[in-house]
C-alpha cells in the first residue's frame, strides 16, 4: 500500500458490473513527505468514503482492492481502503 | 498487453522442469508503427510464432493463463501474432 | 485501473484460442505530461477508438470474463463520460501519438 492524495472523480456510465456504486477516485500516489509520485494518477475504486483533497491509503494489488469494496475475483487492481489522519516518521534516516 | 517483433530464439538445456519444451523467443518491444523501442524479453510462445514476426505479448501471472502455462514459471508469454494495427484516433 | 484513450484496432488471426471473438484495441495511458507508450487491452465493455476509457492491469484485468481463463494483462473496464469529465481531460496535451513515433 501507498500514500495517495485523491485528486479528482471520475464518471463512467457504462462499466464492469463489479464497479457500480463505488466511486472512481483519481489518486496521485504520494511520497513520504507529503510530494507528488512522478507518475500518472491512478483510478481507485472507493472502499472509505474519501473525497477529494482527502490522503489515502492506496491499495494497489488486486486481492486486497477487491476485497475492500467487497466485490472479490472482480477486475479491480487498485482501490483506497483507508483515509489517513496523520503520518509520523519518527526515524527518516 | 504490449506490441514486440520477434528478434531470435533461447536454447537452455539445463532450466526449470516445467520449462522443459516450452520455446523461447527473444522480443523486443515496438510501437504501434513498427519502431523497436528498447529492451527485451525473453516470452514463451503458444501461437507458433517465429523471427521477425509482430507478436502480442501478455505479462505478469495473466501469461500463465495462455496455451499450457499453467502453473509453469512463466511471466511473459506469445498470445498472438499480429496482422495490423490500425492507428485511427 | 489508469484512464486511457483508444487510438486503433489490432488484428491477430493467430491467437490463443481464449483470445478469439475478443476485440483488441490499442489505447494510450494517461501520463503526468500527455500520453504514454501504446499498450493493447482486450475490451470488456464496447469502447471504440476515439473514446475516454479506464482500464485494469495484472491478471484483474481477466476476471472480467471469470470463470473464463482469458491470457490478458489489460481490460477496459468503463468508459468515462464525456461531459462529466471535461475538466481533467483539458489538462491531457493535445494531440496524443497520432503520427509521432512512440
Amino acid at each position: 500500500m501507498i500514500l495517495g492524495r485523491v485528486v479528482g472523480e471520475c464518471v463512467a456510465s457504462q462499466k464492469d458490473p463489479s464497479h457500480e456504486g463505488r466511486k472512481l477516485l483519481m489518486v496521485q500516489p504520494l511520497t513520504l513527505d507529503g510530494g507528488d509520485q512522478p507518475g500518472p494518477p491512478v483510478l481507485a475504486l472507493d472502499a472509505v468514503d474519501a473525497g477529494i483533497g482527502d490522503r489515502v491509503l492506496l491499495a494497489l494489488e488486486g486481492f486486497s482492492a477487491m476485497t475492500a469494496v467487497g466485490r472479490p475475483n472482480s477486475p479491480i487492481d487498485a482501490a483506497a481502503i483507508g483515509v489517513i489522519d496523520t503520518v509520523d516518521i519518527t526515524d527518516p534516516a | 498487453m504490449i506490441i514486440a517483433r520477434v528478434i531470435g530464439t533461447v536454447v537452455a538445456t539445463r532450466k526449470d522442469p516445467r520449462l522443459e519444451s516450452m520455446k523461447l523467443l527473444v522480443v523486443r518491444p515496438v510501437s504501434p508503427e513498427g519502431k523497436d523501442e528498447s529492451g527485451y524479453l525473453i516470452a514463451v510462445d503458444t501461437v507458433g510464432a517465429g523471427v521477425r514476426e509482430t507478436v502480442m505479448i501478455v505479462q505478469g501471472s495473466s501469461a500463465r493463463m495462455a496455451g499450457e502455462l499453467k502453473d509453469r514459471p512463466v511471466d511473459a508469454a506469445i498470445v498472438g501474432i499480429i496482422d495490423t494495427v490500425q492507428v485511427v484516433a | 485501473m489508469r484512464i486511457a484513450r483508444v487510438i486503433g484496432n489490432v488484428v491477430a488471426t493467430v491467437k490463443d484460442p481464449q483470445l478469439e471473438g475478443f476485440k483488441l484495441l490499442l489505447i494510450e495511458p494517461m501520463g503526468p505530461r500527455g500520453p504514454q507508450k501504446p499498450l493493447l487491452a482486450l475490451d470488456g465493455i464496447g469502447a471504440g477508438p476515439g473514446e475516454w476509457v479506464y482500464f485494469c492491469r495484472g491478471k484483474e484485468a481477466s476476471f472480467v470474463w471469470r470463470p473464463r481463463e482469458v491470457p490478458t494483462d489489460a481490460a477496459i473496464v468503463g468508459i468515462l463520460d464525456p461531459a462529466a469529465n471535461q475538466a481533467w481531460q483539458s489538462r491531457w496535451q493535445a494531440g496524443g501519438n497520432k503520427g509521432k513515433t512512440v
